[in-house]
């Protein structure tokens, strides 16, 4: 039944229509904890987007002064790409039992996405040699601020990261941690995308 | 009913739902403190919104004793009335309702209402009030700080909230910040449990349209809670790192005790903006739920199926939409181009609708029901009569040429405490008379508890409705005192030290009905099994109380609405929603009716 049939149902017509024969108990045909976490991103899009919408209403007047963008934070984008990227293959790898791709891929993305947060901190050390302090102009505290929050999920997805990895140690057959790596995959691409889509805000202002 | 199944569909076995591994507690802590069971975690919720909303009340007993007689109590000065108004207002409206209605009511009913065995994710569900409760204690910490709470109003407009000469503008303010963060991420924590469980893991048989309206109302204001409070969140970062770190995120350039600043560029709008747009759903996470639990009340206590169910849920639905599409209403006297302010008095009028929509649903519902006066129904009957006061002021309210020249009168208090601070506090009290049988099985005492009735409802509109006339009067909100005004009638200090009684009378009768809780848990008729003859599954649970996962060995299967009360032909003017079509008692056959009318019209 799709959610509009759920939501017409007349439910004080009859108690003998088959509904409890043909009632499937989920409204989704998916595990709970996939459930959660998609709630959980759509929670997340909006305190990002509550961001985005600020910062972008901010940068319109005129004692607005964009930062210099490192160099270094393109290297940092790319570290996050493979770092989605092997996460992703160790995803599609489970699938198909290759139990040796499935390690190699989590512990690449994981060691990877530290060396993004290393990167990170070592970007704001330069800003901060620089001069641009997040109390001297707004360019730099929204800077300083989206990027603290993007580097505090992603140390949350680390933790997530970790269980699963203690799980795949421990597991003899890599199926068993499926849907940890799933969705561990799954929270890594929210935050790539995120923070693409921060990237691109950053170098078009 | 529409296509359930299609004609040339095989018959497909439903796709069962993996038992969950119930968590068992196995010592006295994990079971009554680190508990991951919905029931405990509810009670625990419960207690904790219960002890800092006494703390509120309290804090309303000062006020009420400044502005009903002004300069009488010396320890009572201008900074201190200020953190009072802040303290009461954040701890009603987040710590105490939201807490209540979601962590309280939501934990204890949502898995029993659905047939689930516990919340989907336990282990997160305790989490969430163990950082609730750290939000309370952040909150409470800021007390007792140099400079004591923050005093900058709840709504903590900045810049003045974290300039000097607002209380608490030291340490007070950063901990308001920090507790609010933590609130929200506790709930968080909570709110999709709630979600996810109404979702995925009710029982065979109950779909979405079979579910008691209290789960659709706090599920709904789940939902606008989880999406609302980011706002917050990010208004309360932002806030803080200006306090802290000197950003400019909300201070604009500005002369503080005479010495130029060094923040500059900031927008206090932005606040406005992010605080309301959390702010406005916020009404509605409280409300929701009460126009849920109201609803049930109403069917259980005049023996009588919900009128317009259907309708009753869309308008939930309605006007959890509705409500993120209104907060500039708040705004209108902070600046705002016409155009924005014709547009949200325009969304703010529409949501009358649904409302209206509901409030009438309740009317007909009662409308040649049998209707017992028991306290929950007296409890719900008052709250549609002080939502429908309540509501009609917003009306009033909600438009801008009205809105400004009462905005900062005390219509505007009279208003939104009669809306959103009487009329969920009664719900949530029938609330308690009609479960707390199920949750402790005894009954509350009916002497204490029509005395409690009696008062509350008569006290609070010697409170509220004199108020209005204040308000019309000129008398502005947020004064410490108004002294002698040339426009403000003497009588309006009459009116205010009456005001002041009735409130102090009014707080008086909550704490018998503390004391009633308590004394009933020990000494309060034993109750029988389902004693409102209520149809929803909570009641059908094996044991009373319901035991740890519920329902005994085997869920119990749905097999219609909750809402088959006084179902013609059959022996019991009720029939749970677990009792199978063929095992329903049937009168001694009767005289067949003129017209073989049997089936109540919809």
């Amino acid at each position: 039944m799709s959610i509009l049939q759920q939501l017409t149902e007349k439910p004080w017509l009859d108690a003998n229509d088959g509904v409890v024969e043909l009632h499937r108990r989920r409204a989704f045909s998916l595990p709970t904890v996939t459930l959660g976490l998609r709630f959980l991103l759509a929670v997340l899009t909006v305190v990002f987007s509550l961001f985005f919408i600020a910062y972008a209403d901010r940068l319109t007047f005129p004692d607005w002064h964009p930062l210099p963008e490192p160099w270094l934070l393109w290297l940092n984008t790319a570290i996050l790409i493979l770092s989605s990227f092997a996460m992703q293959k160790a995803r599609t790898a489970v699938d198909r039992g290759q139990s040796e791709i499935v390690r190699f891929g989590m512990l690449a993305g994981g060691v990877l996405a530290f060396t993004f947060l290393a990167g990170q901190l070592l970007v704001w050390r330069q800003l901060v040699g620089l001069g641009y302090f997040a109390e001297s102009n707004p360019a730099n505290a929204y800077f300083y601020l989206v990027t603290a929050l993007h580097g505090v999920h992603l140390l949350g997805g680390l933790v997530a990261w970790g269980r699963a990895s203690a799980k795949l140690r421990h597991s003899t057959e890599v199926s068993e941690v499926h849907l940890s790596i799933e969705l561990c995959a799954v929270y890594w691409h929210f935050l790539l995308v995120i923070w693409l889509a921060l990237f691109a805000l950053l170098l078009f202002t | 009913m529409a296509t359930v199944a299609p004609a040339d569909a095989a018959y497909v076995p439903p796709a069962e739902v993996e038992e969950v591994d119930l968590y068992h507690p196995k010592s006295w802590l994990t079971k009554y403190v680190f508990c991951q069971d919905a029931k405990v975690i509810a009670i625990q919720y419960s207690i904790t919104a219960v002890a800092i909303g006494m703390v509120g009340l309290v804090m309303s007993w000062l006020m009420r004793l400044q502005l009903g007689f002004p300069d009488s109590f010396s320890f009572i000065d201008e900074s201190l009335y200020y953190q009072l108004i802040t303290m009461h207002g954040m701890i009603m409206v987040i710590y105490l309702l939201t807490a209540l209605f979601l962590g309280g009511f939501g934990n204890y009913l949502i898995p029993l209402m659905v047939g689930a065995r516990d919340m989907v994710f336990p282990y997160v569900n305790m989490l969430s009030y163990w950082v609730y409760l750290g939000a309370v204690l952040v909150l409470i910490a800021s007390f007792f700080v140099p400079g004591g709470p923050t005093g900058a109003g709840w709504t903590l407009y900045p810049p003045q909230a974290i300039l000097q000469g607002t209380p608490g503008s030291g340490a007070g303010i950063v901990l308001m910040l920090v507790s609010l963060a933590l609130f929200i991420v506790g709930f968080t924590m909570g709110g999709l449990n709630y979600v996810v469980t109404v979702l995925q893991a009710r029982t065979r048989g109950m779909t979405l349209m079979r579910m008691p309206l209290t789960v659709w109302g706090i599920f709904v204001a789940t939902i606008l809670a989880l999406l609302a409070f980011p706002a917050l969140f990010v208004g309360a970062i932002m806030m803080t790192l200006d306090r802290v770190l000197g950003t400019s995120f909300f201070m604009p350039t500005i002369v503080e005790l005479g010495e130029q600043l060094k923040y500059g560029g900031g927008s206090p709008l932005l606040f406005q903006h992010l605080f309301w747009f959390f702010g406005h759903p916020e009404v509605y996470i409280v409300a929701l739920p009460g126009f849920g639990i109201v609803s049930d009340l109403l069917a259980t206590h005049a023996r009588r199926h919900i009128f317009g169910y259907r309708m009753m849920v869309w308008a939930i639905v309605a006007i959890g939409a509705l409500s993120f599409v209104v907060w500039a209403h708040h705004m209108y006297v902070s600046g705002m181009n016409p155009y924005f302010g014709f547009f949200f008095a325009t969304t703010t009028l529409i949501i009358a609708v649904p409302t209206a929509i509901k409030v009438y649903n309740w009317a007909l519902t009662l409308w040649r029901g049998d209707i017992h006066l028991t306290l929950p129904m007296l409890f719900a009957i008052a709250f549609i009569v002080t939502f429908v006061n309540g509501g009609i002021t917003g009306l009033f309210l909600g438009n801008v040429v009205v809105d400004v020249p009462l905005s900062d009168t005390m219509f505007v208090v009279a208003h939104f405490h009669m809306v959103m601070g009487v009329a969920p506090i009664l719900v949530i009290l029938g609330a308690v008379y009609h479960w707390y049988p199920l949750m402790t099985g005894r009954m509350l005492h009916e002497g204490m508890g029509q005395f409690h009735f009696w008062v509350t409802f008569i006290g609070a509109y010697s409170i509220y409705f004199p108020m209005h006339y204040l308000g019309f009067v000129g008398v502005p909100r947020r004064y410490y005192e108004i002294g002698v005004t040339e426009f403000i009638p003497d009588s309006a200090a009459t009116l205010n030290a009456n005001i002041t009684v009735a409130a102090l009378i009014v707080g008086f009768a909550q704490l018998v009905f503390l004391f009633n809780i308590v004394w009933s848990a020990y000494k309060g008729k034993k109750s029988e099994r389902n004693p409102w003859k209520a149809t929803t599954l909570e009641w059908q649970t094996p044991q009373m109380p319901p035991g740890h996962g519920n329902f005994g060995a085997e869920l119990p299967v749905v097999y219609r609405w909750a809402y088959e009360y006084s179902l013609p032909g059959a022996k019991d003017d009720y029939i749970p929603q677990n009792v199978a079509p063929a095992e329903v008692a049937m009168a001694e056959p009767q005289q067949e009716l003129p017209g073989g009318a049997s089936q109540p019209a919809e």
